[in-house]
């Protein structure tokens, strides 16, 4: 007996047992695809934003810089000045992908996102006080804004606890926090001593103007070392999402994972934006992204950061190179996330709310 | 087959922050059977069942399983064991029946381990078990209250737990839901012996369905035991503060509780 | 809780004297203090000496302080009450930031430069973004809760302010103000651009006056308010009218400032009640109060330069939002 399912196989399946292996073979392959697609699109962009620029090189001769050649003319341009660039935009989007989703699971809401309750200010207040204020170097910095970040998300979680920690609660006062940080921001921002408006776009958006190696070092290593560890907790978090007590019953210690998961968030995050600021709404819009085209029900870290910095490049690339003026990053992800940003909240309230 | 286990509760005292709800209270779930929780609102039942399954600390006293503090035992090990299907779960937008009841398989996985042959037939078994199965590949929004219901189930069946505990299993539901959902619970007790630990609001459900009948009031338990012997008009004037009528169900030969308002006092009295 | 209109009165009586009280001192203090025979001849309009040209310019400083922050007062009382959301607030709504970049639109591409086209401008503004945001906060269950509103409120913030940033960086010859669209503040206070603010800042307060006994009826819900024989469409549209052209009013003056409209009604709630025949104008009396205050805080914490009155009231506000919203209880929100 063959017949052909709406799945193209001749054969039906026998038992129950075989129909639910053969949904989730279906739904991981899936996200397999969608995993690979996205890493093959970073590496294209990636490629094009070293050739592209007011000089055009060859594919061969970007090639080469990477590998550690010195081809003539372009070990200068593409290896000082657009490598650190375009491996910093795809450190940074993947830090801000994760973060998102992080949270966004955590609190069981797309709209919780860390640049909306105030831990990107958090970090964006502190890295704009150490930077203009004090005048400190790049690792100093990145300290500051993680520090700051954590403290941030400690007075959050301590201020929204009464009794327990309620999502909405939480959420509301981030926004409050939020607001008092940007304040702080333009205030460091309005008293330098000169009013550079390069540096207050990339503390205000976000800007990857005048990246150096200096300020992808700390990124990459925050990226090596708490990647791994939030992406242990990848099962428990998307556990989370069944509600705090349907976790525990099901064995996953949530206040653990809970405290695990928000700290290596907010590092990524904080490290992210020391080194470029808080480029507005990649990690608000790479989690509902990758949940769109990953389909629902799997573990969205991984698509999560991939597009993150799929969309930092894309925006960088674009900012330089597609509008008569050169757009810092944070404004282009600003403008053209806006619509999207939009549309994601009237999905959501429609559907009552979750990732 | 499931193995019996004994959940027994030892001079439990529990409260929220400087709330105390139960106090001093002993109990003693027998294995094999259908309890039921009943009691007026806010008077502990769902704090006890949250206890029950370690989700709140008491401020004094044991939960013990096998003669084990809760507590202790390893949260995945407790998950293997002991099931809960708490009051308002919630369903991640979007996300499929067959993946939703495989979620609970996760006290069955280690940290590495991938999905094995076991984890589908178990979560086959739990949706052959509802009658989900021609629901598997359906999104949960799009069921209804009764469907939703019984599909969380299947995941607590999925976990292949002796013990499941189950806080308000029919409160949102329609008359017929309502049957539905406690007609299977009563099919698993009776065919694969699980334990089953119910609160429920419906005096009357609760006596038809459960073997073992618990009132709580005042912070600990008014009256435990079979259902006809705890469902009189004394414990209802007691614990609800309602003047009734107790008689025997027609259909089910368990009591049948009937609320005498303030309108009807005198056709009562015949 | 009844007040007894006598109550009422008195702490209205106490509010403006703490008021009139405030704008003297915002008179004498500054970056140098003056004395009293200093404003007294000030005032009569001699700028003779440092002292007297110091307080000549504090006036309309001070004018424009006590204007901004009753609009910004009544504005927020009335936001509130026709969106029942103890949150509501025109900074928070990304109302503000909407006038403001409208006006910078409107300088930028239109060549606008005439303030009473900036001050419409503005008030457009801030009506479709108040539209806006109210929309998209109230779609799905429940209607606009306040932790929908605060929230398309917020992201809309944001992505205006992005907005702002893409329309100023390329134009130089406007870069220099794009610190006073980001962030508002009153030092920019001058007697023209008193003068042409006050007609729409007095229509303004005149339509929401008016829809004070519409606000108290919209309070029970709109069902029961129909119920009542209160037109709910008009009475909650005319409200969010006058309200909209007072914070874009002031916006297009001061530039965005954020928690007035929230901080102020609250206040005013706790010792008068919540009927808003009374508090539509204590709101605008403790606004201007507050705003003053601000003011002459951020003149003073960091002499001789100053604070910009929109960072003070975020400093301050942003504590107290943060204080109502841990009062209410989770389901409300």
């Amino acid at each position: 007996m063959s017949t052909l399912t709406r799945a193209g196989t001749t054969r039906k399946p026998r038992t129950t047992a075989d129909a639910v292996a053969h949904g989730r073979a279906r739904r991981a392959a899936r996200r397999r695809t969608v995993v690979i697609a996205l890493a093959v699109l970073i590496v294209l962009v990636f490629v094009l934003s070293l050739m592209v620029g007011r000089t055009f090189y060859p594919p061969a001769d970007v090639i080469g810089v990477i590998l550690g050649q010195d081809v003539p003319g372009a070990t200068f341009t593409v290896g000082r000045l657009r490598l650190p660039r375009a491996v910093l935009a795809l450190l940074v989007g993947l830090c801000f992908g994760l973060g998102g989703v992080t949270f966004q699971t955590m609190l069981r809401n797309p709209l919780a996102s860390p640049d909306i309750i105030g831990i990107s200010a958090g970090a964006s207040a502190a890295a704009a006080f150490a930077i203009v204020t004090l005048s400190l170097g790049a690792t100093q910095v990145s300290i500051f804004a993680i520090v700051s970040g954590l403290a941030v998300a400690l007075l959050i979680y301590a201020l929204s606890f009464k009794g327990g920690v309620a999502g909405t609660r939480l959420i509301l006062i981030g926004i409050g926090i939020a607001a008092m940080l940007d304040s702080i921001t333009n205030y460091v921002l309005s008293q330098a001593a000169e009013w550079d408006l390069q540096e207050a776009m990339r503390w205000l958006t976000g800007s990857l103007n005048g990246s150096s190696w200096s300020q992808v070092l700390p990124v990459l290593v925050a990226l090596a070392v708490l990647g791994p560890v939030l992406l242990g907790q990848s099962r428990n978090l998307t556990l989370t999402q069944l509600g705090d007590d349907t976790a525990a019953a099901l064995g996953v210690r949530v206040e653990r994972t809970r405290l695990v998961v928000i700290v290596t968030a907010v590092g990524l995050i904080a490290f992210a934006t020391a080194a470029a600021g808080p480029i507005a709404f990649v990690a608000f819009l790479s989690g509902p992204i990758a949940a769109r085209i990953v389909g629902p029900g799997a573990s969205l870290l991984v698509p999560s950061a991939l597009v993150g910095a799929l969309l930092v490049l894309v925006a960088d690339f674009t900012g330089q190179f597609a509008f008569g003026t050169r757009y810092p990053v944070g404004v282009v992800t600003g403008v053209l996330g806006a619509p999207y940003l939009i549309y994601l909240i009237v999905r959501s309230n429609r559907a009552g709310g979750s990732l | 087959m499931t193995v019996d286990h004994t959940l027994a509760i030892e001079d439990l005292t529990l409260g929220y922050g400087d709330r105390t709800v139960i106090e001093h209270l002993d109990l003693v779930v027998p294995a094999g059977k259908v309890t039921a929780i009943v009691g007026a609102n806010a008077c502990g039942k769902s704090t006890l069942l949250r206890s029950m399954s370690r989700l709140l600390a008491p401020r004094a006293g044991h939960v013990l399983l096998d003669g084990k503090d809760v507590h202790r035992l390893p949260a995945k090990q407790l998950a293997r064991t002991l099931g809960l299907l708490p009051q308002s779960p919630i369903a991640p937008e979007g996300i499929t029946v067959a993946d939703l009841v495989g979620r609970g398989r996760h006290p069955h996985q280690g940290i590495l381990s991938r999905w094995s042959k076991e984890d589908d037939i178990a979560v086959a078994d739990a949706l052959d078990a509802t009658e989900t199965v021609q629901l598997a590949d359906r999104s949960v929004d799009e069921l209804s209250g009764g469907q939703r219901q019984r599909v969380w189930i299947a995941m607590a069946l999925a976990q292949q737990t002796d013990l499941l505990l189950l806080d308000e299993p029919t409160t949102f539901l329609d008359v017929s839901h309502q049957i539905e959902v406690l007609d299977l619970l009563t099919d698993l007790n009776r065919t694969r012996g699980t334990t089953i630990v119910m609160v429920l609001h419906d005096l009357n459900l609760a006596a038809r369905y459960s073997d073992h009948l618990i009132a709580l009031a005042s912070g600990g338990i008014h009256a435990a035991g079979a259902p006809s012997a705890v469902l009189t008009e004394e414990t209802v004037r007691e614990v609800f503060g309602l003047d009734s009528r107790v008689i025997v169900d027609p259909t089910s030969g368990k009591p049948l509780m009937l609320p005498i308002g303030r309108h009807h006092m005198h056709d009562a009295a015949v | 809780m009844r007040r007894p209109k006598r109550l009422r009165a008195v702490w209205l009586l106490a509010c403006l004297g703490v008021l009139a009280a405030l704008m003297l001192v915002s008179l004498v203090i500054g970056s140098r203090d003056v004395g009293l025979d200093d404003i007294v001849a000030a005032l009569g309009g001699s700028i003779d000496g440092f002292s007297e040209a110091a307080v000549a310019k504090r006036i309309p400083r001070t004018v424009l302080a006590v204007i901004a922050g009753a609009a910004l007062g009544m504005s927020g009382a009335v936001m509130q009450g026709v969106t029942r959301n103890p949150l509501a607030d025109p900074g928070i709504l990304g109302v503000n930031i909407g006038a403001s970049l409208a006006v910078v639109i409107g300088i930028a591409y239109f060549g606008l430069s005439a303030a009473s086209s900036t001050i419409w401008v503005a008030i457009v503004g801030a009506a479709v973004t108040a539209l806006f945001v109210y929309t998209v906060g109230s779609l799905g269950r429940g209607g606009a809760t306040p932790l929908k509103l605060a929230l398309a409120g917020a992201a809309t913030s944001a992505a205006l302010a992005s907005f702002i940033s893409a329309v100023v960086l390329p134009r130089n010859d406007i870069a220099d103000s794009v610190r006073s669209w980001q962030i508002g503040g009153v030092g920019g206070g001058s007697f023209t651009s008193v003068q042409q603010v006050l007609p729409f800042l007095v229509v303004g307060f005149l339509v929401c006056l008016l829809s004070s006994r519409g606000l108290n009826s919209l309070a029970l819900g709109d069902e029961l308010a129909a119920g009542l024989g209160e037109r709910v469409a008009i009475a909650r549209g005319s409200a969010a009218l006058g309200a909209v052209v007072l914070c874009g009013a002031v916006t297009a003056v001061t530039g965005p400032i954020a928690f007035v409209g929230l901080v102020v009604p609250h206040a005013c709630r706790l010792l008068i009640g919540i009927d808003h025949r009374w508090l539509l104008p204590f709101s605008a009396v403790l606004g201007a109060a507050l705003l003053t205050a601000a003011d002459v805080v951020g003149r003073i914490a960091a002499r001789p330069s100053e604070v910009d009155v929109g960072i003070i009231t975020a400093l301050v506000g942003a504590p107290f939002f943060i204080y109502i919203v841990r009062r209410q209880k989770v389901r409300e929100l």
